[in-house]
């Protein structure tokens, strides 16, 4: 596990999320120290991002303020714009920008579409699921919303690191997987770990009478895996990437459908 | 009656897993799977084969079904995968980019 040393200089903050480090550069100390206060575990001091943002928090009019995300890319240089921000990525230039208002949630959006585009590129992605570690073994419980990700996570036991109740960070090394902890949060609103493991299994959850673990063939599994990987782009060629991605995934790592009974015995599966 | 050629949308991706065809528009993400007889006709998909010929060398081979409906079902079911950007079709040979074009 690395251990990361919190820094502020003057003008930007580094947060290094799955081992890619984002320098934010701001010259708004209150809107760095929030981002600080935010990412907390996720702040870390290299000096060599592979990405920088400058953040413009100038006032600024965004025609819809209930927009949704849009991202769209043209001769390379990426837009994503939602209703709170706009911001502008070049990344054979490892530089962007991003205008938006002081507060963490814009910033937070621009961060999980950056992400997603780059492990779309090397065999990972983001995946709407819980992740955890148990025993050196990272286990995804992935499904929609209400589904149990937030359950399962509440439910885990004390030997249990918790990576995420809600998005996971699934990076390809080699022939296998590694799940990284995010800062990503859903209902438990409780960040998680910042360390990694390879990944053991992924498991789609539903809520039942009992507990019971039932085999996914790999076509299922890369249909429902595909139905809940967080994806922005209209883009062909990332489609492309991503689905190719997903039956890889598939085809290298076991998929299950978890049925549990919500109390603490479901984690006596997960040994 | 008129010839038909079709090829495979360079632009979509599609994989092979555990017997299941799945494909993917690139133009707005949503997944197909395919039956078998889609199957077949997307495997035999390269552009210069005509349909009523994969109809009779293909389809016909692996159902027990008439070369006359066969044809029928397979013209529709070729414009639906056209409709949704999978196939291409044309009245004349479909010249392919990449012989190995996708097949997977």
């Amino acid at each position: 596990m690395a251990t990361l040393t919190t820094r502020i200089d003057s003008t930007g903050l580094v947060i290094e999320i799955g081992g890619m480090p984002v320098r934010v550069n701001s010259e708004d100390q209150g809107f760095l120290a929030m981002l600080e206060k935010r990412y907390a575990g996720y702040t870390g001091s290299s000096s060599e991002p592979e990405i920088v943002f400058d953040v413009d928090l100038s006032p600024h009019r965004f025609p819809d303020s209930e927009a949704d995300v849009c991202v769209t890319q043209e001769e390379g240089r990426w837009t994503f714009q939602r209703g709170d921000f706009r911001a502008e990525w070049e990344p054979s230039e490892r530089h962007g920008v991003i205008r938006q208002s002081a507060n963490p949630y814009s910033i937070d959006a621009v961060l999980r579409i950056v992400h997603t585009l780059t492990l779309a590129r090397q065999g990972g992605f983001l995946l709407h699921s819980a992740s955890a570690i148990r025993n050196g073994r990272a286990f995804l419980f992935s499904g929609v919303s209400e589904a149990g990700k937030t359950t399962i996570s509440r439910l885990a036991p004390s030997d249990v690191t918790l990576l995420t109740d809600e998005i996971s960070y699934v990076r390809k090394q080699g022939d296998s997987y590694v799940a990284y902890g995010t800062p990503f949060t859903g209902e438990l609103a409780k960040l998680g770990e910042n360390v990694s493991a390879p990944i053991a299994g992924l498991y789609f959850l539903a809520k039942g009478p009992e507990n019971r673990i039932d085999p996914m063939s790999p076509g299922e599994a890369a249909r429902t895996l595909l139905s809940n990987l967080l994806f922005f782009a209209e883009d062909e060629e990332l489609v492309r990437s991503i689905f190719d991605s997903a039956f890889e995934f598939a085809s290298r790592v076991p998929v299950f459908r978890l049925t549990f009974f919500p109390d603490d015995r479901v984690w006596e599966l997960f040994q | 009656m008129t010839t038909i050629y079709f090829a495979r949308n360079p632009k979509v991706a599609a994989r092979s897993l555990d017997g299941e065809m799945m494909i993917m528009s690139g133009r707005d993400s949503t997944l197909f799977t395919l039956n078998r007889t889609a199957t077949l006709l997307w495997q035999s998909a390269d552009g210069r084969t005509p349909l009523d010929q994969v109809v009779t060398q293909t389809i016909c081979v692996e159902f027990d079904v008439t070369p006359g409906e066969a044809l029928q079902d397979a013209e529709t079911l070729v414009k639906e995968l056209a409709d949704h950007e999978i196939l291409q079709i044309s009245g004349d040979p479909i010249p392919q980019p990449h012989a190995a074009g996708g097949k997977r």
